[in-house]
């Protein structure tokens, strides 16, 4: 079992962690499939979703796991809660505390808030997406997609091509993965590539061609349009062109090569709708995945948490 | 009042010496006088530190700081000439604020306390202040910290007429644009943590424009807490090609660098924010050939409210008048990269004579300021124990050496360690 309270980005999570998350969860997606969705595991317990972002499928998905294992659930969004009348994080989370609350899924746009939290909460914390920093469960849910497909991360080639600056997504990607013994490389605009990246193990390549040469795993991280506002590239078309990947560029990969992507997708952007749809694109099997994954994530962090 | 057996530390060396205080002066410096008198065996006497780039919130903002308790942490910390900054509420950019806090701090009489004004109304960077209705009620430079006078225009017009009344523009550097909501230093650190990084360009920019301003005007310009590599290299070429431009770095600029900001911790986020080994080593250096004039602290207490949220939300600032000097004993003289005259000059006499105050040195006809410490002793930095209200410090659990025991003022015993 996990002997942690919270779990707040894979930076901190070891490759052993890691493994027994993607184990559970290959149960979890065993009960998942059957027929009547109901398990036992949580029974008694209330997980609340805490979401100072938008979102819908992160919530929808950690929702549904909460409730697929028996637990109740409480939404809460930012713009519905008392975040508005100027509550601190803190006292809200204390507040949930005192309502005998047992799991808090925060996702917030501040990187360390997620912590900041845990260490104020007595609720086990699940970061859901904190800031620039990290976003754990939907690294895990990509790495569950790699394993179903490859069986090991041993010299797997993963190639990330998007906003890497601004994405979570690719830095629990790149910590979680160069742990678990996979090659990671990444492309995108320099504009979008933030200091350093090289260092903590990535390999930042010089070309969308570098990148995915003999890739097992493509994958594409969303655009968002505000970068364009914000000057940091000229336009989408121009983006797809010289950034985003096509069927072309896939014969650069591994031929038996998968796609994916975290959602949601920009169809023509960071990926053409041909992959997107492809028969090799897994992006809606990323979806399935991640409800295991955290159903996984859950249960571990509260199993033999004592009231 | 005869100081007797300590080690002095003057300008040119530290010699052992006794030291006769009569009314606030320094009357004689002799090996021995005669005569009954605090014995200061096995303790160092400093010039008092003067430090020119302090937060004292008060008026409008005491429930992180004011001037009393602002006092209480300067003397404690050796400090015995604080000037602070104008960004309280309402700003110090008129008379009647300089007046109210050139004579709060004389009510309080504890260090001495000297207003800087603003450079412009608000600090809104639009209008010039009233510098000379300012100066008229003691304010020793000017400074909109806090920010940068983002029309060069405007700092143009400041530099020229601030020379009129002789006073200097403090500048805080910081191409806000560049910026672009960072807060922490851009680099590997800021990549790790997803913190958003502000580039050394941000400040350099900056920089680069307050030495082009003063070396096409031919006046001085004093650069404010200088944190980055590239920073000191500017300021340091300039001063080789004779631009009157002084500079001033801060504890947690020598002492820590970014690796500190993985802990999360919003203590320590500061402007501009500590930055890296190579940043560190060069400011070393800019303190050691000159290029950094000055060593302050830019303490800005902040109430936990202020510090205990979100990284991004939080306040800008660290407390640390009652360190600065502790840490520039641990940091520079035990290390071996500065002596103590070098410090003292760093610390009390460059100051002293960029603001044209007393003090400033240890020497027969000078005002008896003094900072008389334990440098064999060490503590454990605990805010919790600090006399500022501000207790946002990143450097809890830290070591340091050099403890004072004892800050005078004006001749007067303004500090004695509660154990004494």
């Amino acid at each position: 079992m996990l002997k942690r309270k919270d779990l707040l980005g894979l930076y901190d999570t070891s490759a052993e962690e890691i493994s027994e998350i993607l184990s559970t969860a290959v149960n979890m997606k065993k009960l998942l499939l059957q027929n009547i969705k109901k398990l036992p595991h949580m029974q008694g317990k209330t997980v609340t979703t805490l979401f100072y972002e938008n979102s819908t499928r992160t919530r929808v998905s950690f929702e549904l796991a909460a409730k697929y294992l028996g637990a109740g659930t409480v939404n809460i969004a930012a713009s519905s809660s008392s975040v508005q009348k100027g509550e601190t994080l803190i006292d809200t989370g204390k507040t949930l505390d005192a309502m005998k609350n047992d799991v808090i899924v925060i996702r917030h746009p501040m990187g360390g808030a997620p912590r900041l939290l845990a260490r104020n909460v007595r609720a086990s914390v699940v970061n859901g997406g904190d800031g620039m920093n990290e976003h754990p469960t939907q690294a895990l849910l990509d790495f569950y997609t790699m394993q179903e497909k490859f069986g090991s991360f041993k010299g797997l080639k993963v190639a990330i091509l998007g906003d890497i600056k601004h994405s979570r997504v690719a830095k629990s990607n790149l910590f979680g993965l160069t742990k678990l013994g996979a090659e990671v490389r990444m492309y995108a605009p320099q504009t979008l590539i933030p200091k350093d990246m090289d260092k903590m193990g990535a390999k930042i390549a010089k070309s969308r061609e570098e990148a995915i040469d003999g890739a097992d795993v493509v994958m594409g991280l969303r655009i968002q349009l505000e970068r364009q506002q914000g000057g940091q590239f000229p336009s989408l078309s121009e983006y797809s062109e010289f950034f985003g990947v096509n069927r072309e560029l896939m014969r650069y990969a591994s031929p038996h090569a998968i796609v994916m992507h975290p959602g949601p997708v920009n169809r023509g952007v960071e990926l053409t709708s041909t992959l997107i749809d492809a028969p090799n694109s897994k992006i809606e099997e990323q979806v399935l995945n991640g409800i295991a994954v955290r159903m996984a994530v859950l249960f571990l962090l509260t199993q033999n948490r004592e009231a | 009042m005869i100081l007797k057996n300590a080690n002095v530390v003057f300008r040119d060396g530290v010699r052992r010496a006794d030291l006769r205080i009569e009314g606030k002066k320094i009357v004689e410096i002799a090996e021995q006088i005669e005569g009954e008198g605090l014995d200061l065996t096995g303790l160092t006497v400093f010039p008092g530190i003067i430090d020119m780039h302090v937060h004292l919130r008060e008026p409008g903002f005491e429930y992180k700081e004011d001037i009393e308790s602002g006092s209480r942490a300067a003397v404690k910390g050796g400090v015995t000439q604080v000037c602070c900054m104008p960004n309280t509420s309402p700003v110090c950019d008129n008379a009647a604020v300089a007046y109210f806090i050139k004579h709060r701090g004389q009510d309080v009489g504890l260090a001495k306390i000297h207003p800087i004004g603003a450079i412009t109304k608000g600090e809104m960077g639009e209008q010039l202040s009233e510098i000379g209705k300012m100066k008229e009620q003691g304010v020793v430079a000017l400074s909109d910290d806090g920010k940068s006078v983002v029309s060069s225009k405007i700092m143009r017009f400041a530099m020229e007429y601030a020379s009129n009344f002789d006073l200097i523009c403090l500048c805080h550097c910081e191409d806000k644009d560049l910026v672009d909501g960072g807060v922490v230093h851009e680099g590997y650190y800021s990549t790790l943590t997803g913190l958003k990084g502000i580039p050394r360009a941000a400040e350099d920019i900056m920089i680069a424009r307050e030495i082009c301003l003063a070396q096409s005007l031919d006046l001085p310009v004093h650069i404010c807490h200088v944190s980055t590599y590239s920073g000191v290299q500017l300021i340091r070429a300039a001063k080789q090609n004779g631009v009157k431009v002084t500079a001033e770095t801060c504890p947690h600029y020598f002492a820590a660098t970014d690796e500190i900001i993985s802990s999360f911790d919003s203590n320590t986020k500061v402007n501009p924010p500590i930055r890296e080994e190579r940043d560190r080593q060069e400011i070393i250096r800019g303190l050691q050939d000159g290029t950094i004039d000055c060593i302050v602290t830019d303490h800005a207490p902040h109430h936990q409210n202020d510090k205990n949220v979100e990284y991004n939300m939080a306040a800008f600032g660290i407390s640390g008048i009652e360190t600065s000097f502790s840490f520039a004993i641990t940091y520079l003289y035990e290390t071996g990269l500065m002596t103590l005259p070098e410090i003292a000059d760093k610390m009390s006499y460059r100051p002293a004579k960029l603001l044209k105050l007393e003090g400033g040195q240890i020497a027969v006809g000078e005002v008896a300021d003094l900072c008389i410490a334990d440098l064999s002793e060490s503590y454990v930095v605990d805010s919790s124990k600090f006399v500022s209200k501000g207790k946002n410090t990143p450097f809890n659990g830290y070591t340091l050496k050099g403890v004072v025991k004892y800050t005078f003022v004006d001749g007067e015993i303004k500090y004695c360690e509660e154990s004494l």
